[in-house]
Formats: C-alpha cells, sequence, structure tokens
C-alpha cells in the first residue's frame, strides 16, 4: 500500500460510512453521559447537539452549531460515530466541525438556517453529510449537492410522527411513480420537482434514493421506530424522543430493538412494556408555518 | 438455470446456502456481492441461494455465513439480545467477516464494549486507522490475488497480532488487513461497496473444498 496513493473523502467512502449505518438508532445526545446510554443501549452512532429539538423549540432565539468543547467531550466518550449539526449554508460551522474530527455533519433545519439561498457544498468537504427532505426532489437536490445521507424531515422536536410519515411516503411514493416512465417522460419529470435529471433517472432504474435514506422528526415509541422501517427507511433518528422521556435508558434500548425486529409486532409489545410517558408532544396543527422547522430549506 | 447440476468439475457452488446476518449494517450490499459472485462462479439463482439472517435457529443450516460491516458495538448488543451467541459458536460452516465482522470474530479487541465471538487467533483494534476522515481506498497486494485489490477502508480495525494459525492474506498499517483461520475469512476492509468479487470467489471455493473433503 503506498501512501502517496490513499484517496480520502471519496464519494465511495462518504456514502459507504452511510450504508453502515443502516438498520440502526441515531440518537440525539447533549453531554457525554447522554452519548454513553445511548452507546450502551445499541445506538449505531450518536448526534452531538447543544438541545435536543424540543428544547430548541422552548429556548428560542438563533439555533448554532453545539459548543465544539462539547462536542469534543462526546467525541472522546464514545466509539461509536458521532454526527453534528451546522446551520443550513453555514460552511464555516461544517469546517469546525469536520476539524474536531466530527463522522458526519448534519446541515440541519433543526437549526436557524444561515443561508437562504445556498445549501453548503458538501462536495468540497473530507467528512460525509446527511440532510433532511420533505420529497424526493429536495432529497436529489441535496444528494447533488454532495450530501452522502438523507433523512426525511419530520417535525422535529414534536414526538408527532405524523410528518416523519408524511415525508417517508412523499420519498418512497416519488420513486414508485417513476416506474414506468420513459426516459423523455423522467427528463420531463425532473423538471417538474426540480431535480436534476441525471439523478432521476438513476431512482428509476435502482428502485430507490441512490443514498441510505433515515427516517426522522417526530418518533417517540418503539412502535414509531417500527412504523418508519416499515415505509421504507433505512434506520431511524430519535431526537427528544428518548431523553424526553420518563426512562431514557429503557426507551433508547427498547427503539433499538424495535428497529431490529420492526416487522415483528410480538417483539415491538414485548419492549414497549412499562416504559412509563414518552416524551408528551405537540399537535403539529396548532404550530404556525413559521414554527415549522421543516419550511426551512427547499 | 446452472446447467451442470453439479456435475461439471469447476461449478463447485451448486446447492450452496449463504446467510447474511442481518441484525444492522451493509446487509443488502452483501447479499448483492454474493449473489452477483455465485453466478460469476457459473451458479444460478435455484442452485444456490443467498439470504438475510435474523434469527438464532436459521444460522445452522447454511454452509456460509457473513458478518457484515455496521457498527461492532451495536451488532455485538444485538447478537446478546437476539441469543444468537450459542448459534455462532457451534456453526461449522464458512464465515465471511468485514470490518465491524472483523472485529467480531476475533478472540481479543482493544474495546470492552464488544464481546468478540473469539473465532480467529488474533487481537483487533477498533478503529485502528482513525475516526471518518481518515477513511480511504487504496490498492493493496493480497495473497493469492494476481492483481492488487482496490480496498476501501471505513473507520476500518486492524489485526495487530495473529496466532500462528492464521494465514496473513494482506498488510496495510503495520498490521494485517485479511485474514484467513481454516474457515474463517476476516477483512477490515469492504469488497462489498467496490465491484471486484475476487475475494467473494476465494472465498466460496475455499467454503466447497472445506465441506466436501
Amino acid at each position: 500500500m503506498k501512501l502517496e496513493e490513499l484517496r480520502f473523502g471519496t464519494e465511495l467512502i462518504k456514502r459507504g460510512f452511510a450504508s453502515m449505518q443502516k438498520g440502526g438508532v441515531i440518537m440525539d445526545v447533549v453531554d457525554a453521559g447522554q452519548a454513553l446510554i445511548a452507546e450502551e443501549a445499541g445506538a449505531v452512532a450518536v448526534m452531538a447537539l447543544e438541545r435536543v429539538p424540543a428544547d430548541i423549540r422552548k429556548a428560542g432565539g438563533v439555533a448554532r452549531m453545539a459548543d465544539p468543547e462539547k462536542v469534543a467531550g462526546i467525541i472522546d466518550a464514545v466509539s461509536i460515530p458521532v454526527m453534528g449539526k451546522v446551520r443550513i449554508g453555514h460552511f464555516v460551522e461544517a469546517q469546525v466541525l469536520e476539524s474536531i474530527g466530527v463522522d458526519m455533519i448534519d446541515e440541519s433545519e433543526v437549526l436557524t438556517p444561515a443561508d437562504e439561498q445556498y445549501h453548503i457544498d458538501k462536495t468540497q468537504f473530507t467528512v460525509p453529510f446527511v440532510c433532511g427532505c420533505r420529497d424526493l426532489g429536495e432529497a436529489l437536490r441535496r444528494i447533488s449537492e454532495g450530501a452522502a445521507m438523507i433523512r426525511t424531515k419530520g417535525e422535529a422536536g414534536t414526538g408527532n410522527v405524523v410528518e416523519a410519515v408524511r415525508h417517508m411516503r412523499a420519498v418512497m411514493g416519488g420513486i414508485r411513480s417513476l416506474q414506468g416512465m420513459n426516459t423523455q417522460e423522467l427528463i420531463d419529470h425532473a423538471r417538474e420537482i426540480e431535480a436534476p435529471a441525471d439523478l432521476v433517472i438513476e431512482c428509476a432504474s435502482r428502485g430507490r434514493l441512490p443514498v441510505v435514506n433515515f427516517s426522522a422528526g417526530g418518533i417517540a415509541t418503539p412502535a414509531d421506530a417500527a412504523f418508519m422501517m416499515h415505509l421504507g427507511a433505512d434506520g431511524v433518528f430519535v431526537g427528544s424522543g428518548i431523553f424526553k422521556s420518563d426512562s431514557p435508558e429503557l426507551m433508547a434500548h427498547a427503539i433499538v430493538e424495535a428497529v431490529n425486529h420492526w416487522d415483528d409486532p410480538k417483539v415491538i409489545a414485548e419492549v414497549s412494556r412499562g416504559l412509563g410517558e414518552a416524551m408528551k408532544g405537540l399537535d403539529v396543527h396548532l404550530l404556525r408555518d413559521d414554527e415549522r422547522l421543516q419550511y426551512r430549506g427547499y | 438455470m446452472c446447467t451442470c447440476s453439479g456435475t461439471t468439475k469447476g461449478c463447485s457452488t451448486v446447492g450452496i446456502k449463504v446467510g447474511v446476518l442481518a441484525l444492522q449494517g451493509d446487509v443488502s450490499e452483501h447479499i448483492a456481492a454474493f449473489s452477483r459472485a455465485l453466478s460469476l462462479m457459473g451458479c444460478e439463482a435455484g442452485y444456490a441461494a443467498v439470504v438475510p439472517v435474523r434469527r438464532a435457529g436459521e444460522i445452522a443450516p447454511l454452509d456460509a455465513l457473513v458478518i457484515p460491516g455496521g457498527e461492532s458495538t451495536t451488532i455485538s448488543r444485538l447478537i446478546d439480545k437476539n441469543r444468537m451467541r450459542r448459534q455462532l459458536h457451534l456453526f461449522d460452516g464458512g464465515i465471511f467477516a468485514t470490518c465491524a465482522g472483523m472485529v467480531l470474530v476475533a478472540d481479543e479487541v482493544d474495546d470492552p464494549r464488544v464481546e468478540p465471538l473469539g473465532l480467529v487467533d488474533m487481537r483487533v483494534d477498533r478503529n485502528a486507522f482513525g475516526r471518518q476522515r481518515e477513511s480511504f481506498e487504496a490498492d493493496i497486494d493480497v495473497k493469492g490475488l494476481k492483481e492488487p485489490f482496490h480496498a476501501i477502508f471505513i473507520r476500518a480495525p486492524l489485526a495487530v497480532r495473529t496466532g500462528p494459525g492464521v494465514v496473513v492474506l494482506a498488510e496495510a498499517g503495520g498490521g494485517a488487513v485479511a485474514v484467513r483461520q481454516g474457515r474463517v475469512m476476516a477483512l477490515s476492509f469492504h469488497p462489498e461497496l467496490g465491484g471486484d468479487l475476487r475475494l467473494h470467489m476465494m472465498f466460496l471455493e475455499g467454503i466447497e473444498k472445506t465441506k466436501h473433503s
């Protein structure tokens, strides 16, 4: 092996990292203690944050990248990959997280957007990115900017799975609707959904997105997690749902098992017993449009 | 269909059943790679099967088991939650382990958070090359292959000690990145992510030999 011939941060390496997360649960954590609970429960990665989305909603103001000191503390505490969130478009926050060794960056609508016109040019980074989407067109726009992984947005910090379901159905249905279209029709459809034609054609031939797709935004119980796997998620992000529940340790273990056995109702029943209260949650319909994080980004 | 029905010399994989441990990780990539490798070796669907394995009872009937890439801590916990450890110890077929799988088949791991299966006499360090930003692609020389192999290392482990019964197939970074001990082949990189199936075929040829000797 010649050291000068090593290639870092290629698309294969970035997408490959995302593939290793499949069938797993990625948990939001705000300190090393929570990160250790997540790792012990079998999380495939943790998302290091200043606050979980439910608390970001409560706190108001501008939500930014977490303190690098805090992220570094979480990196030191666990052996599983550590992800971090940056504001949409804020490539300097992304450079900062990359420099301290974060394994994947989430360019996230949960934080206050920093650029209302451009998302980050993710091809310029060695570290892979995950980005949110509400439908197929948005997913493919993010992939064309270099996202190595997609997550449907849902509505973060609500503990209400309804938007996660809407977005996953939109992506999976969007892919299914490509079946039977010829190349001309696919190119025409690409214009309609504002996505690059080559990626639309690739989705049509594969019958799925070219990258791993997780579900996020509102998953609060083992049954919610299994539900999203049924709808076609490759895995789930759980934000406030674990550390805003009555017993985070039990909830973390239960959601990991529910994702592992998503098609076995007996296991879901077993792991759901005696978990205590899930996070209280919000009725999404009572949120004003400007309180809905999913409308951030395009 | 394979026309030789197992009678032609060289068509060695007829009837072989490969299972991919489907607890977490890049399971579908492994299933696709083995399916293609088997068809390249002349065995069409119907005569060989590659299936996901999610329950302990599904392990024993297999000819070969793949332990895929993923997170070794997660897979280690799920092996116990699914009560698979005993079946994995009793399994006497071939084992093809990549990345997290290599960590799991070792008998010694640098991190107490993973409880390995102890199937290969080696000590493995997790994430030995660094974090994701240090993940890389490189051409490596593998014993038994004429041309170098383009290997994809993702937060890869490294065998830092190998016992006398372990054949080191490839080295990098001061340790072994591909090893074989009897029926077990362990790789710290991901042949299932590239298009090169030579290592899959090398493994399958070995399985056939152990099963029929």
